[in-house]
């Protein structure tokens, strides 16, 4: 196998240096119970929270409202269900995106299926839920919890976090905000009450997510007891891979001011040449409203999945939310609710130091093999 | 339920997953007269949401989704040009 771009940091962002560098370093010296008294657990311990005043300081949190989870999907599961247990006594009803990521869908699944109420905002087009619609689905009585992300993790574009969160606010409702997909890239957005993200989105290992709480939000476990993270999570930390996924965050914020404007420019690139070298393509989500390094696009007439076997032999790492990619046979419901195109689609999501003669071999590669696609499909 | 107007031409997609079901229906749009209804008969979930985004696209008119008795949707798109 030849060069291959790998396009695809939204789905995990490659391990940073730095991070690997602080991995190695902590499984030497971060392996002992932190919980415990003598030297050794001292030592994981102070690591541990060091960490913590890390993350926290990057997040605009404060380090005893973060708690680290085994991932972002746990950090999401354990917020919603266990601000909605704290909250239940206010109401029982959930207000939700239409495109969050699946993790917040299906804890408001068990919500629902345990006798819950959930009311989920639609979005336009471009994927944006609409702040008047949420703000009123908030400002029905019995709302527990309202949950919204910064970023789509499927097109890229911002949701209007801002404007929610003073409607929450106003409501007394507090406000779930995945950041996944830009923690690390973009300042979090302020005026959430619980935060969720994971590690590998922003350069750091698997196995980290970040759950904050903040102070005076009303949250208790649905789990059994634990003395761990604050009572929030169950089970023992994971110090070397938390140190590690400090470490990357740390870098990754350093550089992100210079990075996200770079990627950008290359995300715009792509936008913009797209259409110009294929014809019958919709590209999707904001042009400017957006992630910094998300794009997606559709091509009309080209089965998803045939498409991202050809970009992998030709050397290119993307991901789609065609339904023939996906193991549930579905599209991806971001696409659905969005009422675009979902087949044929492509997501480039681009990594720290993707180069510009990455994404010029790609958009001189792509034409040839969409063209040739449409053609065995029989498409004049 | 109001008036459905009758399709002029009716694609039987049913079983063929996207995006068969919109190659057929971009190669046969143009055997209707202007202003005539085509029903594209699918089941992949995936048309539901591809043939109103394909009469955006292409600038048809997308004019109602109906639930088969039998699983899927007739869906009736008319010819704008």
């Amino acid at each position: 196998m030849g060069l291959v771009a790998y396009f695809d940091a939204a789905s995990t962002e490659p391990l940073h240096p730095q991070a690997r560098e602080a991995l190695l370093a902590a499984i030497d010296v971060g392996w002992a119970d932190p919980a415990r008294l003598y030297g050794q657990a001292r030592r994981a311990h102070l690591l541990l929270e060091q960490a913590r005043t890390e993350v926290a300081e990057a997040l605009g949190a404060r380090p005893d409202e973060v708690s680290f989870t085994s991932s972002g999907t746990q950090a999401v599961h354990l917020g919603v269900l266990g601000t909605l247990h704290g909250r239940r006594r206010a109401g029982r009803r959930l207000v939700t995106g239409a495109v969050e990521h699946s993790s917040v869908l299906h804890a408001a699944g068990l919500h629902e299926r345990a006798g819950g109420e959930v009311e989920t905002v639609g979005v336009d087009l471009s994927g944006r839920v609409d702040a008047a619609a949420f703000a009123a689905a908030v400002a029905r009585p019995d709302t527990a919890l309202a949950c919204l992300q910064t970023a789509n993790h499927e097109v890229g574009t911002l949701q209007p976090v801002p404007e929610v969160a003073e409607a929450c606010r106003e409501h007394g409702v507090p406000l779930l905000v995945d950041a996944a997909q830009t923690a690390g890239r973009l300042p979090v957005p302020p005026g959430w009450s619980v935060l969720a993200a994971s590690a590998h989105k922003w350069g750091g290992p698997a196995g980290v997510g970040v759950l904050a709480v903040r102070k005076g939000t009303r949250f208790h476990s649905y789990l059994p007891e634990d003395e761990r993270e604050r009572r929030r999570v169950p089970g023992f930390e994971n110090v070397p891979a938390v140190v590690a996924a400090a470490a990357a965050l740390r870098a990754m914020t350093a550089e992100a001011v210079r990075e996200r404007s770079r990627l950008s420019a290359l995300v715009d690139r792509i936008r913009q040449t797209v259409p110009e070298v294929v014809p019958d393509v919709e590209v999707i989500g904001d042009p400017v409203e957006r992630a910094p390094h998300i794009v997606t696009f559709s091509c009309l007439y080209v089965d998803g999945e045939v498409l991202l076997t050809e970009l992998d032999k030709a050397g290119f790492a993307v991901s789609s939310g065609s339904s023939c990619t996906a193991s549930t046979l579905r599209p991806s419901h971001v696409l659905e609710a969005m009422g675009v195109l979902t087949h044929g689609n492509v997501r480039v999501s681009l990594p720290r130091g993707a180069s510009a003669a990455e994404v010029d071999r790609f958009l001189a590669v792509l034409p040839d093999v969409v063209r040739r696609i449409r053609q065995d499909a029989g498409v004049a | 339920m109001t008036e459905v107007t009758q399709p002029a031409l009716t694609i039987d997609a049913l079983g063929k997953k996207c995006p068969i079901p919109i190659i057929m229906l971009a190669d046969q749009i143009n055997h209707v007269p202007l202003n005539a209804v085509v029903a594209v008969l699918a089941d992949d979930p995936a048309a539901f949401t591809d043939v109103p985004a394909w009469c955006r696209l292409k600038s048809h008119k997308h004019v109602g989704s109906y639930e088969l008795a039998g699983g899927g949707w007739a869906i009736h798109v008319r010819r704008n040009y």
